[in-house]
């Protein structure tokens, strides 16, 4: 009866509503990266966009000079990216945590500009494709909506990497080490633990999510320079929205987020790019600190 | 995110003539206004500056005493940004004539600007037909094609093929709507229906949505109103949900080289759509391609790349045979001075500021079809200069009497 007065039919709306879980498992898996790296580094880490954009074109070129298949990529093309991270880290980034939040912000802001720009020269504005692998091309007919089976591989994989690293982080003793380093960094060192090269893997880690994330969304969408450009602004706000630096916050608010900007496809397409910053502004008002956010 | 990243390219033809004495500060300054950085930058962008440079070195304008200068811009699609730039370049740099402008909401905007400056503006890059139509100024010429030639084009032959009901994807800005408009007014005329449509916004990543809306309409026909990224991202989705192998068809409205290189073959074989130019047709034109892809990264020109290049030359031409860069007096000129050049042959600019040549049916090539990289396309039909466009009592332009 309520589809009757929502006038959506109930397939389209449960369409939309799995459409929605799939779109939120990239914002998920960014917005993860985001928190992890803000959490742990204070850097509000601006180039995760042109990272996410460095892993797609490091599965294509896997795949192009090297003849490396798309599963592998998967593993390799965060490894890569991440040792890139890694690099920045230790060239530029370790020099600004004594700094406003700001200074992180514009270096790496302008990281991702240059970073893009590149790409642009090379590889033009309109991209390169990427197909799917063979075993995850067609798809299933669920009734309601076709199904494409490499959409599903996304919603399971993301879902499972996102909790991984929740249990890792939030659960484990590596985790415990990292979250207590980020509070009192000086007595975590007393305790024989070398906490700048533990922070230094976290942004690998953290930039090795988002290229992993970049290779997921390749064979989706075009492997082109500005994939990431247009998704960070929308990662960021949902990290916003979670509240910065919270794990969970990212994981849950990603999805739901996702869900609701499907949902907004249907009812009222042309708001679809602005519902979410709509809804930051609401939490923003409301809750400062974000849905998960501690108030400290 | 684009905030810093207005790029100024320059390219100097410089020397010393002095036989123009009604040309502003002895110089004809062009400035190429495009999307330099963004979803529409492969199919006008830094091509389209390149493309003015080809004609104004082909015209000669060194050997023939003009001074001339080329500078570029990005407007990121953003109709503010593009119409101060606008401003600034005649204001302050002397600008004479802007030239490319893909997106038609831009582009509406800079012709109000360069209308009220008395300037020209060669539009290549924008498609809707507003431009010669309701919205036409006697500064403006609309050169490469346009969202009626377009609907005109694919539309009838979509429909007259059998494929009687719509559902349309249009980018929700003045080109989409405009394109829409126009492509359901041939569907109405031939007997065809709308069944809906659904408005994403400019620059969308994800269409999954949009296309399970289509498909849940039934509709025979899928109609993509957009353009450039867009069309890349909404065809690429459309094979991965099964729209065609579900039996219903793709029209891509507006498709540009560029997007079907970038789309691969594979995914874009069998595409049906309207261009004004391309590049493989005969020995000029292959002559073109290869010199400006040697400057453009390998990349071939597009139709608006051929158009930037054919309004640049007719443009400079009517400078030189009336020695003035008056704005109204020059577009005047250009109108009454019929049109040849390498690319797109004999031609006329009527009193709206349409340019009319023939406009060509292609389809997209099979992959075993091509012989390589560039290699795409098939003509299916050729569109004559007469029919082509819209006629000209039925644009609504106030330029036209009667």
């Amino acid at each position: 009866m309520i589809f009757d007065l929502l006038g959506v039919p109930p397939q389209a709306l449960f369409g939309q509503l799995l459409l929605g879980l799939i779109n939120g498992s990239f914002y998920a898996l960014l917005s993860l990266g985001l928190a992890v790296i803000f959490g742990m580094l204070n850097i509000i880490n601006f180039a995760h966009g042109a990272q996410y954009m460095l892993g797609a074109f490091c599965a294509y070129f896997l795949l192009q000079f090297a003849g490396i298949n798309y599963w592998l990529a998967l593993i390799i093309a965060p490894i890569v990216v991440g040792a890139f991270g890694i690099v920045l880290e230790r060239l530029f980034l370790k020099h600004l945590y004594k700094l406003d939040h700001l200074y992180g912000l514009l270096l790496t802001f302008g990281i991702a500009l240059i970073l893009e720009g590149i790409f642009r020269r090379y590889f033009g504005s309109s991209g390169i494709p990427y197909s799917p692998p063979q075993l995850l091309t067609g798809g299933y007919n669920l009734g309601f909506m076709y199904l494409p089976k490499y959409r599903a591989w996304v919603v399971i994989c993301s879902l499972t990497v996102c909790l991984l690293t929740w249990f890792m982080i939030e659960k484990t003793r590596l985790g415990a080490y990292l979250r207590a380093a980020t509070e009192n960094p000086t007595l975590v060192r007393a305790f024989g633990i070398n906490v700048p090269r533990m922070i230094t893997l976290t942004y690998g880690f953290g930039v090795g999510l988002a290229a992993l994330a970049g290779v997921m969304a390749a064979p989706i969408y075009n492997v082109s320079p500005q994939m990431g450009a247009s998704l960070i602004i929308v990662v960021f706000a949902v990290v916003v929205i979670g509240g910065m630096g919270s794990i969970m916050g990212a994981i849950v608010t990603g999805f739901s987020l996702g869900i609701i900007e499907g949902l907004t496809k249907v009812f009222f397409p042309q708001a679809s790019n602005t519902v979410i910053f709509v809804i930051m502004v609401i939490v923003l008002l409301t809750r400062p600190a974000g849905l998960f956010g501690r108030t400290t | 995110m684009k905030l810093l990243r207005t790029a100024i390219v320059s390219a100097a033809v410089l020397s010393a003539g002095t036989a123009y004495g009604q040309i502003s500060d002895n110089l004809i300054k062009i400035g190429v206004l495009s999307d330099m950085s963004g979803l529409y930058a492969d199919l006008g962008g830094p091509g389209s500056v390149l493309a003015a440079r080809l004609a104004v070195e082909d015209f000669d304008a060194k050997g023939k005493g003009l001074n001339v200068e080329i500078i570029g811009g990005d407007h990121q699609n953003k109709a503010d940004i593009g119409s101060n730039l606008a401003r600034t370049w005649i204001d302050t740099e002397k600008v004479d004539v802007i030239v490319d402008v893909p997106n038609s909401g831009v582009a509406l905007a800079v012709a109000e600007v360069v209308r009220d400056k008395n300037k020209v503006f060669l539009a290549n890059g924008p498609a809707s037909s507003d431009l010669t139509g309701a919205k036409c100024t006697p500064n403006n010429i609309h050169w490469t094609y346009d969202t009626w030639a377009l609907a005109n084009g694919t539309g009838n032959a979509i429909v007259k093929t059998g494929g009687k009901t719509w559902f349309f994807l249009t980018a929700d800005y003045a080109f989409g709507h405009a394109l829409e408009r126009d492509t359901t007014a041939v569907i109405n005329k031939n007997g065809g229906k709308v069944v809906g449509s659904v408005r994403h916004p400019l620059n969308t990543q994800d269409f999954s949505s949009f296309l399970l809306q289509a498909q849940a309409s039934k509709a025979q026909i899928v109609g993509l109103a957009n353009a450039g990224g867009d069309t890349i991202n909404s065809i690429k989705q459309a094979s991965e949900f099964g729209i065609v192998s579900g039996g219903q068809n793709l029209a891509g409205l507006l498709v540009f080289l560029t997007d079907v290189h970038a789309l691969g073959l594979k995914t874009a074989q069998g595409l049906i759509f309207t261009e004004a130019w391309y590049w493989d047709m005969n020995d000029a034109n292959r002559a073109f391609a290869k010199r400006f892809a040697a400057q453009n990264g390998g990349k071939y020109p597009t139709m608006i790349h051929a158009g930037v290049y054919a309004s640049v030359l007719h443009y400079l031409k009517a400078v030189q045979a009336l020695k003035s860069d008056d704005g109204k007096a020059v577009v005047a000129k250009m109108k009454e001075m019929p049109t040849e050049d390498p690319l797109f042959g004999k031609g006329t600019i009527r009193v709206d500021g349409r340019h009319i040549h023939d406009m060509y049916l292609f389809e997209v090539k099979k992959p075993d079809e091509s012989k390589g990289p560039w290699d795409y396309y098939k003509l299916r039909a050729t569109i004559p200069a007469a029919e082509a466009f819209r006629p000209l009592n039925e644009g609504n332009c106030p330029l036209v009497k009667g």
